[in-house]
């Protein structure tokens, strides 16, 4: 094994899994939420941002555990659903459900620490999210929506620009051992 | 188990998870013909669930109905067409068990009224030949039979003895081409000679084309061949025409009528009035005869309805008579007749006495005469001395 593999690999054995105090867990997919319903409304440019998939993502690698970061994702999701009449409640949970459990399924595996990883990670998840989200809408709802993956592929890029820098801000709110 | 479930408890949650939602996707969202995507995904999935089923279902129950129950069928159809084919033999076994029933019946009363000392027969064999009308019975000079002795049955003429054996007997029918009888016609009492022909009807040779032979009427015969008795029924004349010198009469004979299972061999035949009307053709049940009159019994017990309506007004006018003690023939031209309108007591009841007359014994009525209906009846009961 190379000397980058083993250090991925092995520093992720070593590493042990993040804690969060429970106001943290509630908060900040809570702040991501009102920010993803609020903020569009004055400044549509923010309409672009993913913060509840961003947390998402980041309590899932963190936390190491799938069965947590699958409930993350689906609690999240199922509020976000709450929140937008338009659609069915559990098209943003599913997706979510399973990106949590995918993210903490690779958490599990490599070190998550390093922004590269970080920024692969959020670019392949925020892409794997609007893919699945587009494959339910049409499979469940039968809405025949439009997938443009040059533009996904950009918004996932800001978005995983944006994740990158709310983890490091998030690394902090961590409990220290 | 629960190693099971810890092992992939993971992916377990994801499922359930991922189940819960969808579930409750399909609870809120509608199609376009406003049925709950519940239904709809419900109804997709259940369906070609339930069309493997039934088509494993279908096949299972055609696989059973058309290999084990049929199998079954095939099996209670062989049973049913074995039962078919007993029951059919059974019914033919019946229906000869019925028919010789009745033959021996007939052969039996024939036997009790004829006046000529019989023999019963069953026919064992026929000779060879085809063109042969030969048989064997299973009587023979054992039991008195000769050579030459007429063979019939209720119904006719059957044939002639022409060999006796110990125990058998061979005799050859009328068809047979070497037969020969004298016949009579019934109506117009044409004389002639019966011949056997090889087929099933007879020819009589020998009447003139000036005699008048009429279809349908019946032959007798004559007594005059030494051979049968006279008056015994031969058959029906079918075809009547001239020939050159005599007619072309064709007989029916009728003593195969029954069947020739069973004949009577005529030991002692005796002659017999030629009758004056047909034969009847069906079979006449005959009843127990009579008890005998007691000596005591007055002849006017007798039943009353017996006898011909001649009969009857004979019986009447000679019951008047007696109950006015008159005499029929012996009144003086000018003398009181007798009051033929008086009411005589039923039957069975001894008229009363008028005291104004010196009683006289009553005198017995005639005995009412039978109607016969076949010739064998036309004759008084003659001694039972038939074995």
């Amino acid at each position: 094994m190379t000397d980058y593999g083993d250090r991925f690999l092995v520093g992720n054995q070593r590493e042990q899994v993040s804690r969060f105090r429970a106001r943290v867990l509630f908060l900040v997919p809570l702040a991501a939420i009102l920010f993803w319903v609020y903020v569009p409304r004055f400044f549509e440019f923010f309409g672009y941002l993913e913060l509840p998939l961003l947390v998402t993502i980041y309590f899932a690698l963190m936390r190491r555990s799938q069965i947590s970061g699958l409930l993350v994702g689906a609690c999240i999701g199922l509020v976000q659903d709450s929140l937008w009449a338009e659609q069915p409640i559990g098209m943003y949970g599913i997706v979510k459900t399973l990106v949590g459990y995918f993210a903490a399924s690779v958490g599990l595996r490599i070190d998550v620490e390093h922004t590269l990883i970080r920024l692969l990670l959020t670019y392949f998840f925020y892409f794997f999210h609007q893919f699945l989200f587009w494959v339910l809408a049409r499979g469940l709802l039968g809405k025949q929506l439009a997938f443009d993956a040059q533009r996904t592929l950009m918004l996932g890029l800001l978005n995983a620009v944006v994740g990158v820098t709310l983890f490091h801000f998030l690394d902090r709110l961590r409990e220290r051992n | 188990m629960e190693t099971l479930l810890n092992r992939y408890r993971n992916i377990t949650v994801l499922l359930l998870v991922i189940f819960a939602q969808l579930v409750l996707i399909a609870v809120q969202v509608r199609s376009d013909q406003d049925v709950r995507m519940i239904r709809v995904w419900s109804v997709t999935a259940v369906t070609p669930l339930a069309r493997v089923l039934e088509t494993v279902r279908g096949g299972t129950v055609g696989f059973v109905q058309n290999y084990v129950l049929m199998h079954d069928a095939r099996a209670d159809n062989r049973r049913l067409q074995a039962e078919v084919d007993r029951l059919k033999m059974e019914n033919l076994y019946l229906k000869t068990e019925l028919s010789t029933a009745d033959r021996a019946k007939a052969l039996a009363a024939f036997q009790e009224h004829t006046q000529s000392k019989t023999i019963g027969a069953r026919i064992i064999a026929s000779g060879p030949g085809a063109n042969s009308r030969v048989v064997f019975v299973d009587r023979g000079s054992v039991s008195g039979v000769q050579k030459g002795m007429p063979v019939v049955t209720p119904d006719g003429i059957v044939g002639k003895v022409i060999a006796a054996y110990p125990t058998a007997s061979e005799v050859m029918l009328v068809t047979d081409p070497e037969f020969a009888a004298g016949v009579i016609s019934q109506k117009n009492r044409v004389v002639g000679t019966l011949r056997g022909q090889g087929s099933a009807n007879c020819k009589v040779d020998e009447i003139p084309n000036e005699e008048k032979v009429d279809v349908g009427e019946w032959f007798y015969t004559t007594g005059d061949d030494r051979i049968f008795p006279k008056g015994f029924p031969v058959g029906i004349a079918r075809l009547v025409r001239k020939g050159a010198r005599y007619k072309e009469v064709l007989v029916e004979p009728r003593g195969f009528d029954r069947g020739l299972e069973a004949v009577l061999i005529m030991l002692e035949g005796v002659h017999q009035a030629i009758p004056e009307s047909a034969p009847a053709d069906s079979p006449v049940y005959l009843g127990t005869p009579p008890a005998p009159a007691q000596p005591g019994q007055a002849a006017t017990q007798q039943p009353v309805g017996a006898g011909t309506d001649a009969d009857h007004l004979v019986q009447k006018y000679q019951q008047i008579g007696a109950a006015e003690n008159h005499k029929f023939g012996e009144g003086l031209p000018g003398s009181k007749p007798p009051d033929f309108n008086i009411k005589l007591p039923p039957p069975g009841e001894t008229p009363a006495p008028k005291t104004t007359a010196p009683q006289a014994p009553p005198k017995p009525p005639p005995a009412p005469k039978s109607q016969p209906t076949t010739p064998a009846e036309q004759r008084p009961a003659p001694p039972r001395n038939n074995q």
